[in-house]
């Protein structure tokens, strides 16, 4: 019925798909963070009240959409145990003390803070609860450098030695395999991927509300931070996501030879293939179509420099090609159309028309869950590309595998996949459903009972530790302190 | 004391952390449906809503900190109790977003408060039967398990699994004596006093199953001079156990919450004494599946550094949410 080989694809698709899952959380997350600190941090530089009514906005969101990336991320914590004990095993001694490290130094600070975060804010006071939501950005951002440093590691096995039961164990320095060679590219693209990421949902947003009431200066406030945001920092991406893969070049060349279609060495320039259909058996890219001797001028910044091709590499330590070139495409596709946006708001922007320009916020709106693709494109691009290491040159993923039998990864994935669609589907619902809500002014925020879905059980009047209660609690707290 | 020693201490304080942490929360979700719909019940849940994810982390640091101090300990148990993990995992992302759906969407309350507690009585359930799968043996063939499909279904594993889910209502119910007044924490009180009783008579069987289940167990409880440091856990646990009984009935707020702790304590001692050196019985030692000293090391200073900012922060956010929970939020 099953063999061996359907028990590692399986196990290869368990942790695809709970890996991909996960990360549309924290893409999100790691961006709202530093979002609502900002938000709250000119909330008290300047005291208007419109930066509280937009942090209390997106904290609601930020609460959902943490939780989610928890318990999705606790599953990670565990897939590496329960889907790929050898490759535990090995690679313990190394990367285990980096995860225990995130764990420590990320994690806990985290959630250790979240819960002041949220409902705190009548307790501490201003200042104290504007320290516990810098701490929680803060912890996104750790845990983002140590889980990438690992990743990377894995990518850009470097610092460690050979044990003799077969253990990968660390050499002289952590800094070594800390810093491996492709971490700072990989960090400063998948952190900057995150904060573009929020960006285009905050811009998304804003310009839904913008679209139904132009005058709504909550909207307007949110739609142009996050313009800004895409203006500044997309071209400083697409310059990251250059020096990323000028990195993978160097050190996982097939993986670059797959994003580029390039089956054949092409010793006077390569060109840049645009469009094409990758055939694996016939080793060709059929119905090519390219620009000549771009893919060299931009890789080699020489338009005639050789490139080697996958002819140089023997047939069973290729990627799969064809994912790898697609999903590279939908990325920098992505990206570009993201530059067009952020572009074309500062023209609105410079003209003064920046609410006024309805195509621009449709395109915003479109464009409002760009992020997320482009971030799975680009890890499936990266992920996919290593094959078929789990580290890169070292680890085969087929010799990584628990010996788990077929029936057994096929069970739990199919539970991961009903549990994560429902739960996670209905929890995006929420999401949506409060980002459909139009951001509220202060005055009409603070009502009792008129917030609907969020109240308590519907006949008695209850307590909540419901995040948007507290904070209205606070405010009024605040706003009547201020008036004595 | 060898650097293996010290990170086995610390595993067992993470994993003994995250017990009685988690332990109270999951316990909650456990007697949620004992409470009243409406204002018992949002009170209850609100009593660990700003708690409950830093609780959580513990279990991370748990795995986590096995996969690094213990990689062959963690490649080894992990794929054995392969479906309780799973079921684990799966129960923690149903009680996880039933803290935050159930407020968001009132017509499916009932729904995500169902999903409250089946979430945690599927994860507590799935924690002590993997407990009983690693206390009952787990085959090991050139670092790889070895053994069957099933062999964490046992009487032996059920019955750890019982126990755990009885000593987190436990927790559960002392928390919300300490948590609550008025008629939620007289319910409270007299769920805390079943559930004690309960706790108790599984925390005997599973102990005398112990010495009954492997020849090993029964020489470290029975023979000199082991019995000497093995002897004073049960009496310990014995008195500790008349004294929490006594004060749930004598009207007490917080005590009784700490007893039941001291209780899990001295349950874990126990387990300790009888695992002792090994992190994977019957055949690895805590030595055998040690990550090298240059991983503990570059571990212990993190800890060292890390541990007590994280015990302060997390001891001041309890603090910040100190005192009954109000009618209104906490007052």
């Amino acid at each position: 019925m099953f063999d061996q080989l359907d028990a590692i694809l399986l196990a290869r698709i368990q942790f695809a798909f709970t890996v991909s899952f996960h990360f549309i959380f924290p893409a999100f997350s790691i961006g709202l963070a530093s979002y609502l600190a900002v938000l709250e941090g000119l909330w008290l530089k300047t005291g208007k009240s419109i930066y509280l009514d937009l942090f209390k906005y997106w904290v609601k969101i930020f609460a959902i959409a943490f939780a989610m990336g928890v318990v999705s991320g606790i599953v990670m914590s565990y897939q590496f145990g329960t889907n790929w004990s050898v490759f535990s095993d090995v690679a313990g001694p190394v990367i285990g003390p980096l995860m225990a490290y995130e764990v420590l130094t990320a994690f806990f600070l985290e959630a250790g803070f979240l819960g002041v975060m949220l409902f705190g804010m009548e307790r501490v006071g201003r200042k104290l609860h504007f320290a516990a939501t810098l701490m929680v950005a803060i912890g996104t951002f750790i845990s983002a450098f140590w889980i990438l440093s690992v990743n990377s590691w894995m990518h850009t096995p470097s610092g460690f030695e050979m044990g003799a039961n077969g253990q990968y164990l660390p050499g002289d320095s952590w800094l070594e395999i800390i810093f491996n060679p492709s971490f700072p590219y990989r960090l400063v693209h998948t952190v900057l991927a995150a904060y573009l990421t929020t960006a285009f949902v905050v811009g998304g947003v804003g310009a839904w509300h913008l679209l139904k009431d132009r005058a709504n200066r909550h909207a307007r406030k949110m739609f142009s931070m996050a313009m800004w945001m895409a203006a500044l920092v997309v071209p400083v991406q697409i310059f990251a996501g250059d020096m990323h893969g000028l990195n993978t070049l160097e050190y996982q060349p097939q993986k670059v030879m797959a994003m580029e279609g390039h089956y054949d060495s092409y010793p006077d320039g390569a060109p840049l293939y645009l469009f094409g259909i990758p055939n694996d058996e016939e080793q060709k890219l059929e119905y090519a179509f390219g620009i000549p001797k771009l893919s060299s001028l931009i890789l080699k910044h020489d338009p005639d420099a050789p490139l080697a091709g996958l002819d140089t590499i023997p047939d069973d330590e290729q990627p799969p090609v064809a994912i790898v070139f697609w999903s590279f495409r939908i990325m920098v596709g992505l990206g570009f159309a993201m530059l067009g946006v952020g572009l074309w708001s500062l023209v609105a922007r410079m003209r003064k028309r920046l609410y006024d320009w309805t195509w621009l916020h449709r395109a915003a709106l479109v464009m409002a869950p760009s992020g997320f693709v482009a971030v799975i494109a680009g890890w499936i691009t990266t992920e996919v590309g290593r094959q078929p290491y789990v580290i890169y040159n070292l680890m085969r993923t087929a010799d990584a595998v628990s010996p788990l039998d077929a029936p057994a990864v096929a069970t739990s994935l199919l539970a991961f996949v009903v549990v994560y669609f429902a739960v996670f589907g209905a929890g995006v619902w929420y999401i949506l459903h409060l980002m459909h809500k139009p951001p509220h002014a202060l005055e009409t925020g603070v009502k009792q009972g008129d917030t609907g879905p969020i109240r308590t059980a519907g006949i008695t009047p209850g307590p909540t530790q419901d995040p948007i209660d507290q904070m209205d609690q606070a405010v009024v707290d605040i706003k009547r302190k201020e008036e004595r | 004391m060898d650097l293996t020693v010290i990170w086995a201490f610390i595993i067992a304080f993470a994993v003994f952390a995250y017990v009685v942490m988690d332990g109270f929360d999951l316990g909650i979700g456990i007697l949620f449906p004992t409470f009243d719909v409406g204002l018992e019940r949002d009170r209850a849940m609100n009593s660990i809503a700003p708690v409950w994810d830093g609780n959580e982390t513990w279990l991370v640091l748990g795995g986590g900190g096995l996969f690094a101090a213990f990689p062959l300990a963690y490649a080894v148990v992990l794929p054995a109790t392969y479906p309780l993990i799973i079921a684990m995992l799966l129960g923690l992302v149903f009680r996880g977003v039933a803290f935050e759906y159930r407020w968001r969407d009132p017509s499916h309350r009932r729904f995500w408060d169902a999903a409250f507690t089946g979430g945690s009585l599927v994860a507590a359930m799935a924690q002590g039967m993997t407990l009983g799968a690693l206390l009952q043996g787990i085959e090991v063939v050139d670092r790889n398990y070895a053994g069957s499909w099933f062999d964490w279904l046992t009487p032996y594993t059920l019955l750890t699994g019982i126990g755990t889910v009885v000593g987190y209502a436990l927790l559960g119910a002392t928390w919300l004596v300490w948590k609550l007044d008025g008629e939620g924490q007289a319910h409270a009180r007299n769920l805390g006093i079943r559930a004690a009783w309960a706790t108790l008579v599984l925390m005997g069987a599973v102990s005398l199953y112990n010495v009954f289940l492997n020849a090993e167990y029964a020489a470290r409880w029975m023979t000199a001079p082991e019995i000497y440091f093995a002897a004073p856990v049960p009496i310990i646990t014995a008195v500790i156990a008349i004294s929490l009984l006594r004060t749930l009935k004598a009207e007490r707020h917080s005590k009784p919450f700490w007893l039941s702790i001291a209780l899990f304590f001295f349950g874990m001692a126990g387990l300790g004494v009888t695992m002792w050196p090994y992190v994977v019985p019957p055949g690895i030692t805590i030595w055998d599946a040690a990550a090298p000293e240059r991983s503990q090391i570059f571990m212990l200073v993190g800890v060292a550094i890390t541990m007590p900012l994280i015990i302060a922060y997390t001891a001041w956010a309890y603090w910040v949410f100190r005192g009954k929970v109000g009618h209104e939020g906490y007052h």
